[in-house]
């Protein structure tokens, strides 16, 4: 199989990642991705068929192994003001962001 | 030999003892951080230079004396008033800083959360403060982890190798080993994702152990790929990367991906010696396969002798201490470890980089922006550097409804055969029935800052005989085996069966015990050669 990512392909997933980027950048990573996925290409020598399981997780989770689910309770937090302070920019305890795109009904 | 390279439990000892203070074990590693260390990393450090840039360690991007000062004291006040000190009481511990400390900068050594002040402590990290651990800072790493070598930090310059600092110290814990192999601390606490921990302590000549995964608490780890992720000490010794691992091991309530077990005590056993151990050797461990730089190609070539002749001639040592070695044991997947990680670990860190937008923390553009999704764009732009964007990139081809059959189910499934390599050979009641696989930690030693960093293929490869254990969720551990004919250390690795930390640190330790002679060991890293 001999896929690689197009340039067309390579600017979709660069807008789909909420990404930019010049033209130096993007050839490097283009060019990374490509020989990137040629390694991949090395598993299509496995024979695999849909019967093997996926592996999502190394280490089977087992009723003995695994967690209790956690009550649904809510459980404020002791510290929102410093989780505020993160914010790039805060007025009057909400966090502002620039305009969001939108269409007005008619 | 300075108070700082003691050894963990030596320090506890001697604290027990009364013969030192936690504040003059600080005050000694503080001592050795401003020898050896030079500038820490920082943003814009790439475009500045210091003469003595070549010789330093770099380990550090945030060094919090103040804070360590204020712990060491708190011990020590303890200590006085006639209570037994905790199990790391008063020793000092550098933290990769891609775990969050409250109060102090998280960085995961990269712009997008170089502003970033943790407003919790990790898991791990306050168990260790529990335990009375004097914590020192924050070291650099590869940006958010991605890479084997430090190279790709944010905050330059990049951690040496403390053997040779014209060499990388491995990754991406390569601020942790180095600080360790350097006597700047006797523990540090990394992360291990695909080796992330056993390659630069291979390569630093230190300790490095990765846990089974849901061993130790990832909470306050600022994710890479979430089901490969594990914690996990580096030490300059066996018994105090089992101190650590007690410290730091069991379930918490705020990750449901820790076990439910309770962490047996990795200590008691530690001195049973090797007898009866199965440990096995699989020639799929003494080969390499890796594209070629120049043709693309794929080629398949031995390890470097030296390094072959290390893993051999530490069986032939366990032998002697009644250990039984189990030759060529298959383990046929091996080779399809890297590129079943290029599948995993880009879709799982493509999932885990979507929460960096500029809105609720870390960094916004200052750019003047139109609207939302212009500053989400010129955000992550600006905010990410190219391995981050690497990874977005491919995990979101691989994943795509598209192609997601052909590659990441393939992906998983491959994983399955991984795994299932090693529960044939750990099976207790199977042809095989190892207590561990003993193989190199690296194809290589230490490589020169520069020569493979710019080819994010080649880089991985680093990683092709310590990823199987991330795809398969087993423990492993990486022990300094020997120098190369360049001084460089050589690193050998255990892999045991789910939860078997124990019995890989009891064979670990057997074989420190059957080497403590050995003439390599005398050997020092070149950065405390004038002190």
């Amino acid at each position: 199989m001999a896929d690689t990512i197009s340039p067309q392909t390579f600017n979709h997933l660069v807008l789909l990642a909420a990404l930019e980027m010049d033209a130096k950048e993007a050839d490097y990573l283009h060019n990374q991705l490509n020989l990137q996925l040629d390694a991949i290409r090395e598993l299509e020598a496995i024979p695999l068929d849909d019967e093997i399981p996926l592996t999502t997780h190394g280490v089977p989770y087992t009723e003995q192994t695994s967690q209790p689910p956690r009550p649904d309770q809510l459980q404020p937090g002791d510290n929102p003001q410093e989780i505020m302070a993160q914010a790039p920019q805060v007025e009057n305890s909400y966090i502002v962001v620039p305009d969001i795109p939108h269409a007005d009904l008619e | 030999m300075q108070l700082c390279d003691y050894n963990a439990h030596e320090l506890v000892d001697r604290l027990r003892r009364r013969q030192v203070s936690a504040v003059e074990i600080l005050e000694s590693c503080l001592a050795r951080i401003a020898a050896i260390d030079g500038r820490p990393g920082t943003l814009n450090g790439g475009s500045q230079t210091a003469p003595d840039d070549d010789v330093k360690v770099h380990a550090f991007i945030t060094l919090t004396p103040e804070r360590a000062r204020a712990q060491a004291e708190a011990v020590d006040r303890r200590l006085a008033a006639g209570e037994d000190p905790a199990p790391l009481a008063g020793v000092p511990v550098t933290i990769k800083d891609i775990y969050c400390v409250q109060g102090t900068p998280s960085t995961a050594a990269s712009r997008m959360l170089a502003n970033f002040i943790a407003p919790y402590t990790a898991t791990p990290v306050a168990r260790l403060e529990a335990a009375g651990a004097v914590i020192l800072g924050k070291v650099n790493l590869d940006e958010f982890t991605y890479g084997s070598s430090n190279e790709s930090t944010a905050f330059q310059p990049c951690p040496r190798n403390p053997w040779h600092p014209q060499r990388v110290p491995g990754g991406s814990s390569g601020g942790s080993a180095a600080s360790v192999a350097a006597g700047e601390a006797p523990l540090s606490l990394g992360t291990d994702t695909a080796g992330s921990v056993r390659q630069p302590a291979a390569f630093c000549g230190v300790v490095g152990l990765k846990p089974t995964y849901g061993r130790v608490s990832r909470y306050g780890l600022i994710a890479f790929g979430s089901s490969l992720d594990c914690p996990g000490p580096i030490a300059r010794s066996v018994r105090d990367a089992a101190l650590m691992l007690q410290t730091i091991a069991g379930v918490d309530r705020r990750d449901s991906t820790t076990a439910n077990l309770p962490a047996p005590d990795f200590l008691t056993e530690l001195e049973h010696g090797a007898r009866g151990m199965r440990i096995g050797l699989s020639p799929d461990y003494f080969r390499i396969t890796y594209p070629d730089p120049q043709s693309g190609e794929y080629v398949q070539q031995p390890l470097p002798a030296e390094i072959e002749t290390s893993v051999r001639h530490a069986a032939q040592r366990l032998a002697e201490m009644g250990a039984e070695i189990v030759e060529d044991v298959p383990m046929p997947n091996t080779r399809y470890g890297i590129p079943v990680y290029f599948v995993i670990s880009r879709v799982e860190s493509a999932s885990n980089l979507h929460r960096y937008d500029g809105v609720k923390y870390g960094y916004r553009t200052s750019q003047v922006v139109s609207d939302l999704r212009q500053m989400y764009r010129k955000t992550r732009a600006e905010g990410f550097g190219l391995q981050p964007k690497l990874r977005i990139l491919m995990g979101m081809y691989v994943s795509a409804s598209q192609y997601s059959a052909r590659y990441y189910q393939r992906a998983l499934r491959a994983r399955t055969l991984i795994r299932g390599d090693f529960e044939r050979v750990f099976d207790p009641q199977g042809s095989y029935r190892l207590d561990a696989l003993l193989t190199p930690t690296t194809p290589t030693t230490a490589f020169p800052l520069g020569a493979v960093y710019g080819d994010s293929v080649l880089m991985q490869y680093a990683d092709q005989l310590t990823v199987p254990a991330n795809h398969a969720g087993i423990p492993g551990i990486s022990l300094p085996a020997g120098l190369d004919s360049g001084g460089l250390p050589i690193g050998i690795q255990l892999l045991g069966a789910d939860y078997s930390e124990a019995r890989l640190l009891r064979i670990a330790r057997a074989y420190e015990v059957a080497t403590q002679q050995d003439e390599w060991r005398l050997g020092r890293p070149r950065v405390l050669e004038n002190l």
